[in-house]
């Protein structure tokens, strides 16, 4: 029966979108109980690993039937900022293009006690509010990697590259700045902590790197031996699927590791503000964030775990982020980013 | 309408709250002003800063301009406040990145130095900095401007801080200058009220100067009083001098008559003529008695007001009383019995002695022939003067009657008197806080007792 249902929903949510924006996925959960209420979500975020907190949020309140809708960080951006669709929530681990929606007045204020309760950077004015923390790691086959010692810093990382060529030619994945969203944020913010960042893209640059688009293909293609290690993967995604796999290893770089903040906004021509808000605050509540940890894998903001790891940077929520959003930069970054990977 | 008349102390309270409230008011919005200064000085100096950078990583060259966004000038941007950023660079006539729709500077001509001015952009209200820079793109110059656009809710934010905080110090520097002033209104008035107290304070005599330390200001109210005093003091002695010429007068040529009379009536040989003659003098005494005690009274009335205080010798008085009425005695064949002990008191002598000369006389007039009139003077608690006579007696009528000016007793039709002689008693003896007493006497007659606080 709810399989049922959730078929219906997917049909309904499909024919519904006449948007031009791309949609990966539209789930609909309908209201437990009598429906009087909707709440519309964009989210880059898989429906798998929200669908606990999205259930939860009805158990409490059955009266709301929830439509959620997953497409990428640019789709979502564009969504919103060129085609004015209208959602309650939107969720995005693209800091930068979130940062953007609520700097250029796409998001509404919303006040709140959870929200209150966030630290500073975990929130930009009363707009953006990050719900989840999740480190870029980098990730290595043992098997591959044939005994040699684990590296735990980019030098140690360059060095091992450059020693043993052979063992890495084709086997090194990383993110494509150019058509990924969160790859390009990773890739900028990195050049950014320290100059470590290019030298490393040029020695990838030797090995004939594959590029990719998301974290999930990575950690597909390492498990499957196609790699022998991957740069900036998402820890959030890679830690919950390598966890039984006795030949992955997930490394938090010594020398930096980024924090990536996913982060949610109330938009500012939302049609039940109050519930988006409500359910943002239900992901910072201590029932959301005791989901987010054990069943959607999503370490929520916890300030002590910050605290306890000096290596870990998290990306601030500041107009600095707009900076390669701008065209001219971004031009200039992915150029320099070509040359160091002798693509041309 | 009749304005009532505010207290001095209320109106000085009043106008130095309604300063204080002024100051507290300027003080509020001085701070007001200043922090917003500061405030907005500080928010420019970052955004020009910021611009500046910004202009500063501008690039020429064959193919244009080009620019490095520098990421640490916009992250610094939010350092002060979570503030929106927009920005614009424009290259010549065409926009070469950023927000294409951010408004220009209001004049022409930005300069090297950041240039800031306030406007309305998309949903809010931007404080923008603009620079201007020359740039050589294929060795021609081209004017590029950096424009960097920030929202002001952090400094909105200090602002209403500040503004709490300048209302807690205007309201706190008002409710200090409101309890300083009570303080003030009460040392203004003191004086006054000092004055005030020392003229209430003075007797009903007193009609000395006022010579009490005040205030310039309250110099020529003290003048006024003095010289209303001096004249008040020079029309009870002008007064005084008019009874004793009146007395003087009167009595002068009254004693004339009756010395006239006298002769004749020895002289005369006729009986009727005699008989006449005794009719003119007895009625001459009475106007002598009546004149003397009409002065009596005026002179009891007019001095009561400021009494001599001088000690008087009452043994010595009560002697030379009972001495001066012995002829008057005589002729009725009464005895006066004087008993005495040394008593001096505190008072004015001609009124003492005007009492008891009344007294004296009362009690002769009213003793039958042949009886004795006893004057006794005891020392106590206040000197007591009695006089008992053996007359008629009050026949049970009340002694406040018998005080009552003009009034007299209805047993004594046949005795010349003018009802005046214990009005005058109870009147000095009231004059010097003391108190009369008039009693029927046992076995007949009489007893009066004058009483006066012992010196």
């Amino acid at each position: 029966m709810r399989a049922a249902l959730l078929a219906l929903g997917l049909i309904l949510g499909l024919t519904r979108v006449a948007v031009g924006f791309t949609v990966e996925e539209e789930v609909t959960f309908p209201a437990t109980g009598a429906e009087a209420r909707e709440l519309t979500i964009l989210s880059t975020t898989d429906t798998a690993v929200m669908r606990p907190l999205i259930e939860a949020f009805q158990s409490r309140n059955p009266d709301v039937t929830i439509h959620y809708t997953v497409a990428n960080s640019q789709e979502v951006f564009a969504a919103i900022n060129d085609e004015g669709a209208k959602f309650d929530l939107v969720i995005s681990s693209a800091m930068d293009l979130q940062m953007k929606l609520a700097n250029d007045g796409f998001a509404s204020a919303w006040r709140s006690g959870p929200t209150a309760a966030l630290p500073d950077w975990a929130r930009w004015q009363d707009r953006l509010f990050a719900f989840a923390q999740e480190n870029v790691v980098l990730i290595t086959s043992r098997r591959g990697l044939e005994g040699l010692s684990l590296p735990q810093t980019r030098r140690d990382l360059i060095e091992m590259l450059r020693d043993h060529p052979e063992m890495f030619e084709g086997r090194i994945g990383t993110y494509d700045p150019e058509l990924s969203g969160a790859g390009y944020l990773f890739a900028t913010q990195d050049a950014r902590q320290s100059d470590s960042f290019w030298r490393l893209a040029e020695v990838m640059g030797g090995l004939a790197p594959r590029l990719y688009t998301s974290s999930n293909e990575m950690i597909t293609d390492l498990k499957q031996g196609r790699l022998v290690l991957a740069y900036n993967v998402l820890g959030s995604y890679a830690g919950p699927r390598l966890a039984g796999d006795a030949d992955a290893t997930v490394i938090e770089l010594e020398d930096h590791t980024l924090t990536l903040l996913r982060t949610g906004l109330v938009p500012e021509n939302a049609g039940n503000p109050l519930l988006g808000g409500a359910f943002l605050d239900f992901l910072l509540g201590s029932e959301g964030r005791g989901l987010l940890r054990d069943k959607a894998g999503l370490p929520p903001i916890d300030e002590a775990a910050l605290a306890s790891g000096p290596h870990l940077r998290p990306m601030r929520l500041d107009p600095g982020l707009l900076v390669f959003l701008d065209a001219i930069k971004r031009r200039g970054f992915l150029e320099e980013w070509s040359s160091a990977l002798n693509r041309d | 309408m009749i304005r009532r008349p505010i207290s001095l102390r209320l109106r000085l309270v009043l106008m130095l709250l309604g300063i204080a409230a002024v100051l507290a008011i300027v003080l509020y919005f001085t701070v007001r002003t200043v922090a917003d200064q500061a405030a907005e000085a500080t928010q420019d100096g970052v955004l020009g800063a910021a611009t500046l950078a910004i202009a500063e990583s501008l690039q020429g060259g064959d193919e244009g301009v080009s620019v490095d966004l520098p990421y640490e000038a916009f992250s610094i941007l939010g350092s002060i406040s979570a503030d929106r950023v927009f920005y614009r660079i424009d290259a010549g006539q065409e926009t070469l990145t950023g927000y294409a729709d951010l408004p220009p500077p209001p004049e022409a001509g930005a300069a090297v130095t950041p240039v800031f001015y306030t406007s309305a952009y998309r949903d809010t209200e931007v404080r923008i900095a603009a620079v201007a820079r020359m740039v050589l793109v294929a060795r021609k110059p081209v004017p590029v401007l950096v424009m960097v656009a920030q929202t002001r809710q952090g400094q909105e934010a200090i602002a209403q801080r500040v503004a709490q905080r300048a209302a807690v110090v205007g309201l706190g520097s008002f409710a200090l200058a409101a309890a300083l002033s009570l303080l003030t209104a009460g040392g203004v008035i003191r004086p006054i009220n000092r004055l005030a107290d020392a003229v209430g304070r003075r007797g009903p005599q007193d009609l000395r100067a006022v010579d009490h330390p005040t205030p310039v200001e309250l110099k020529p109210l003290i003048t006024a009083l003095n010289g209303f005093i001096a004249r008040l003091r020079g029309a009870i002695s002008r007064t005084e001098t008019f009874i004793a010429e009146a007395a003087h007068h009167i009595r002068t040529p009254l004693a004339t008559v009756r010395a006239r009379a006298e002769i004749a009536m020895r002289q005369s040989k006729s009986e009727e003529m005699r008989e006449t003659l005794r009719a003119v003098i007895r009625a001459v005494e009475e106007s002598s008695r009546s004149a003397g005690q009409l002065l009596d009274h005026a002179t009891v009335v007019a001095r009561s007001d400021r009494l001599a205080d001088e000690p008087v010798d009452l043994s010595k008085l009560v002697i030379a009383q009972a001495e001066a009425f012995c002829p008057t005695a005589d002729l009725k064949d009464l005895t006066i019995a004087v008993e005495t002990e040394p008593v001096t008191v505190q008072g004015d002598r001609a009124l003492i002695e005007a009492a008891l000369r009344n007294l004296i006389d009362n009690a002769i007039k009213y003793s039958p022939p042949d009886s004795t009139v006893e004057l006794t003077l005891v020392n106590g608690a206040s000197a007591r003067i009695e006089v008992a006579d053996r007359g008629r007696g009050l026949s049970g009528q009340e002694q406040t009657r018998l005080t009552k000016r003009f009034a007299r007793g209805e047993n004594a039709g046949d005795v010349i008197g003018s009802g005046l002689g214990l009005t005058i008693v109870a009147e000095v003896a009231a004059a010097h806080g003391g108190r009369f007493e008039l009693t029927e006497r046992e076995g007949g007659g009489t007893c009066a007792r004058l009483y006066l606080p012992s010196a």
